[in-house]
């Protein structure tokens, strides 16, 4: 494979983020600005690795609180009834509501804890040098990334029920404290799944490819 | 490193290493992505104007806005989530389409300016973080909840919303970035402002 194209950064070239284009760093500088669009150049995305790390563990922490705390509190006459994401789904789940009560449950409790496990497990497999499943393991990093906004809706759905729902004093619907826990862990993976570099997936696949050609020449 | 060769319109290229699409070659890109633009700003103006949803409950209506929405969440003490709300839904958006204007109008000049570039380069952001057709699944979601209660009534932002996701999409597939980079100005034979003194990179050819 690296026989028939060459690795840009072996090559001592790197792409700019903003716009594509291939440039060298000047001689004896860092890696500088792109000429064309301004935008500061790296060779791979700066500490991708760590910065994923960080934004996970921090989703993570929060994920816990997300769908422990109520995210929606009713409030009728007879008193107040709070929610949280599970009971939400539970509620939704009818002979005509189900399929929403499934799109919920995809969306709010499967897509982040996957998203999650699936981050985690990229950042392992490049830390440890991995050169399996290299295509797999791209295909599972585009999925999480088209995927992974999806878990905004139940952001939508309280914002929505809570705007419309100001019936006082018969009834009214207020957010709940888990609200913000879990905006947070959507917020978070997202941030997490944009400071991982795919390249880094091929890098040591490369590294070792190269190696194979050094000892068997 | 791969050399992109010219495909004829329509078809596209794709990356020997992981098979994904580097490029498509789409023909018109810049003329036809403008006619659409202007189409998607004038149905997010309507969005924002009108209702998203109400209801009829015990002889009382009640409508809302996208914006509305935002304001009793902040009303109700959870301000960091009604930023994020307004942000996905009404800034991201609104920054995504004049965004795409700026761009395009720019593109109509001989030699497209150095903000064109600028801007482009920062619209991958406002895309990401746009995030209209996630709302619309969670106003049907909300619609189906609050049905149990009250007659619930789809607003006119709704459908302008509905057709907005499609243009927006459309957009996606008729915008091509690859011809602007061509044409645009580059950064490096303007003055550039004397704190941002990092050197600039050789090109390759």
């Amino acid at each position: 494979m690296s026989a028939l194209n060459p690795i840009a950064l072996e090559q001592g070239l790197q792409s700019c983020h903003g716009c594509g284009l291939l440039s060298r760093p000047a001689a004896g500088a860092e890696e500088g600005r792109c000429p064309r669009c301004d935008e500061d150049l790296h060779f791979r995305k700066p500490k991708s690795l760590e910065r994923t790390l960080a934004y996970l563990m921090a989703a993570a922490a929060c994920y816990i609180p997300a769908n422990l705390l109520p995210v929606m509190v009713t409030n009728t006459a007879g008193g107040s009834e709070s929610d949280t994401i599970m009971q939400g789904v539970v509620l939704l789940w009818s002979p005509t509501g189900w399929p929403l009560s499934l799109i919920v449950l995809f969306a709010s409790i499967m897509i982040p804890s996957a998203k999650i496990l699936a981050l985690l497990y990229l950042v392992i497999t490049v830390k440890r040098g991995s050169i399996k499943n290299n295509s797999q393991r791209v295909r599972m990093y585009r999925m999480v990334e088209i995927i992974g906004r999806w878990s905004m809706v139940d952001v939508f759905v309280d914002t929505f029920t809570v705007a419309l729902i100001q019936l006082q004093p018969l009834m009214s619907v207020e957010p709940g404290p888990g609200l913000l826990f879990f905006a947070a862990v959507v917020v978070l993976t997202m941030l997490a799944v944009e400071s991982f570099d795919p390249r880094l997936i091929w890098d040591s696949a490369n590294a070792n490819e190269i190696q194979n050609e050094v000892t068997n020449a | 490193m791969q050399r992109i060769p010219e495909v004829p319109p329509g078809a596209s290229v794709r990356c020997s290493r992981c098979n994904k699409e580097l490029w498509r070659h789409k023909p018109d890109s810049l003329n036809r992505s403008f006619a659409l633009t202007l189409a998607a700003l004038v149905l997010y103006l309507i969005a924002n104007c009108v209702p998203m949803l109400g209801l009829h409950a015990v002889g009382r209506e009640a409508f809302t806005t996208v914006l509305g929405g935002a304001q009793q969440l902040w009303h109700d003490g959870q301000e960091l989530v009604s930023v994020l709300v307004l942000f996905a839904a009404v800034i991201s958006p609104a920054l995504q389409i004049s965004f795409l204007l700026a761009i395009l109008i720019g593109c109509r000049r001989e030699r497209p300016p150095f903000w064109v570039g600028l801007l482009l380069r920062h619209l991958e952001f406002t895309r990401t973080w746009s995030m209209i057709e996630v709302m619309l699944l969670g106003v049907l979601v909300a619609l189906t909840k609050i049905a149990d209660y009250a007659h619930v009534i789809l607003g006119t932002a709704f459908f302008a919303l509905f057709g907005l996701v499609f243009l927006l999409a459309a957009i996606q597939s008729t915008f091509d970035p690859r011809e602007v980079w061509a044409r645009v100005e580059w950064a490096e034979s303007e003055a550039l402002p004397a704190a941002n003194s990092k050197p600039v990179a050789e090109v390759t050819s």
